[in-house]
């Protein structure tokens, strides 16, 4: 049987993912074989691992497809791959302080961590319902583990409950619209699902029913109002190192997948999406504002923004146009940067050697440490949206494309949930520098997160003097889904 | 009476839907939710293979196959995460997860 036949014969398009793959078995097996001492090895070198594959995505940067059309790669693919390679390292490095404080520090965190990446980067690249499947199950088994991590914490182990279950639902409805569109397209392949709705040779409805099912499944990944129920809990549960994981990076390659599937196999249905789409963004944008506003816990509170910036993302999405893509792949980017920074924080917060997540912890940092009050604040103005930081250019782009495709009120709604969501932001600024403590957190015990926090509050604060790179990039990004 | 493609979709649709009601209803086992959670899969198979044999392409008998393989590794790692659950809790009873509200 020739390579042709087998569907093999464009393997090395899937270079950086065998590579990710081999590197996390080689470091499991270094892991099991050298026991606990290995484990700040394990994670470093997954850290470099993950890097790695990042620089193979773009040397040498290939398009195309392979394995009998199951697995694409294209300028979108990559920019998404390279978001959330570079957040997974990045939330493996932030995460010892935490877990040593913790005594949780294991080798096995930073694998899992790998292999939930491996699933993104999979389902990112799917080109078909059955890799779609497989790469968003590889992720989610992974994550239900790591919500879990902290064994001997009821809150973590509840949390890892209540993600199993709700994500168990979540998949499985996706996979029976998966079933209803093979069943009324004739083909699981993107390519021929739109080629079937295109010619007319597909049953509509049965298609627009495994449509909705689908995007309901996705949309209880990325977490977008009415499917939002497991946020705020398995956010506060979890360990915040992976609480800060999943705020990134399953975030981007869901949005990326949501993006791929409307926007190729169901692009003929677009005025069928549109109206679920724009609902879904304006309900998440309201909900993230004003369920966020009476929060006393930080981690709580992380969890609305996501629910709020998940909205906007999907404004962008509604659009439907290259503009629309183009902010949505903009707007993760920075939207990545803003939440490690904040996220850094968030895991420096300890007192009298005890971790603390109440936003009233914060009080007396603007004092005591300058220097990360200053970061904290540089963030969450960001995420507030005020002008010039990072974040009001994101949400400028997303309102932008909403009104250029004519989704005006929408997008009004949209600006007003930020005013709201900006008291909340501003609210923990106010804490850290007029609010009297006691006594202040203590930051000193990580320097890794100290530094993380610093340069993404560069990056957002100093965004505005070169913004262009970003902006080329996503249009870039952008360019492929519109030939 | 000849079995059509519409007799299976029914049982799958009916099957589906008994798995989520048990999952939204159930208040007493998260054993329970698991099977649930199986019973979904299954309706799912049973809408692949139907869809299959109806079409005459095996796309769909493979895509079952994945998912059964898929679903034997949902289990495993659920049952993990209830085990770990129970040995901090000492209960699995629906109403007892509830450390976190809000």
């Amino acid at each position: 049987m020739s390579m042709d036949m087998v569907g093999l014969e464009h393997w090395s398009l899937a270079r950086p993912e065998l590579f990710l793959a081999v590197a996390t078995a080689l470091l499991l097996l270094y892991g099991v074989l050298r026991g606990e001492v290995a484990t700040t090895f394990v994670s470093i070198a997954t850290s470099i691992a993950l890097i790695i594959t990042a620089v193979l995505l773009f040397v040498p940067y290939r398009e195309g497809t392979a394995f009998a059309q199951l697995f694409i790669t294209d300028r979108l693919t990559t920019t998404m791959k390279a978001l959330v390679l570079i957040s997974s390292a990045i939330a493996i490095l932030m995460s010892r302080a935490f877990f040593e404080h913790a005594k949780a520090w294991r080798f096995e965190y930073p694998l899992v961590v790998s292999l939930s990446t491996l699933g993104m980067m999979l389902m990112i690249s799917a080109n078909d319902l059955m890799s779609l499947y497989v790469g968003l199950e590889l992720q989610s088994l992974a994550l239900y583990v790591i919500a879990a991590f902290q064994r001997d914490s009821v809150r973590s182990t509840e949390a890892g409950i209540k993600y199993f279950v709700l994500g168990s639902v979540a998949s499985g409805m996706l996979l029976f619209g998966a079933s209803l569109i093979y069943g009324f397209c004739g083909s699981t392949a993107f390519v021929q699902i739109s080629q079937a709705l295109l010619a007319g040779k597909a049953a509509e409805i049965g298609t627009t029913i495994g449509m909705v099912f689908v995007v309901a499944g996705l949309a209880f990944k990325i977490a977008a109002v009415p499917f939002h129920m497991w946020t705020p809990d398995v956010y506060e549960g979890a360990p915040t190192p992976v609480t800060a994981f999943f705020a990134v990076a399953p975030k981007i390659a869901a949005l990326s997948l949501l993006v791929s599937v409307l926007m190729g196999p169901f692009k003929p249905l677009f005025p069928q999406w549109q109206q679920i789409i724009v609902a879904a963004a304006v309900l998440s944008m309201g909900w993230g504002a004003f369920a966020a506003l009476r929060q006393p816990n930080i981690k709580r509170l992380m969890a609305y923004s996501s629910i709020a910036n998940v909205g906007y993302v999907l404004l962008g999405v509604a659009a439907g146009t290259e503009r629309g893509i183009q902010s949505v792949v903009f707007f993760l980017a920075i939207y990545m940067v803003m939440n490690l920074g904040t996220f850094a924080v968030i895991l420096l917060m300890k007192r009298r050697n005890v971790m603390v997540e109440n936003i009233s912890d914060l009080a007396g940092l603007g004092r005591s440490h300058p220097m990360l009050a200053l970061s904290m604040m540089i963030m969450m103005f960001s995420l507030a949206g005020i002008p010039p930081l990072a974040g009001f250019w994101g949400k400028l782009y997303v309102f932008m494309a909403a009104v250029e495709a004519k989704l005006f009120w929408p997008a009004v709604l949209g600006v007003l949930a930020s005013v709201v969501a900006s008291y909340y932001y501003v609210r923990i600024v106010k804490v850290m520098y007029f609010d009297e403590s006691e006594e202040a957190i203590d930051p000193s015990f990580s320097g890794m997160n100290r530094a993380v926090a610093l340069v993404s509050a560069l990056l957002v604060a100093l965004f505005s003097l070169l913004p262009q790179p970003l902006s080329a990039i996503a249009a870039a990004a952008a360019k492929g889904l519109f030939p | 009476m000849v079995i059509g493609l519409e007799h299976y979709l029914t049982v799958a649709g009916v099957l589906f839907t008994l798995g989520i009601l048990g999952i939204f209803l159930n208040r007493k086992n998260v054993i329970v939710i698991l099977m649930c959670v199986e019973l979904m899969l299954l309706a799912v198979n049973i809408n692949l293979v139907a869809f299959s044999v109806y079409q005459g392409n095996v796309t769909g008998q493979v895509f079952a196959m994945l998912v059964l393989t898929v679903a034997a590794a949902e289990a495993a790692i659920g049952l993990a995460i209830l085990v770990v659950y129970f040995r901090n809790r000492g209960t699995v009873e629906v109403e007892d997860i509830n450390a976190m509200k809000g």
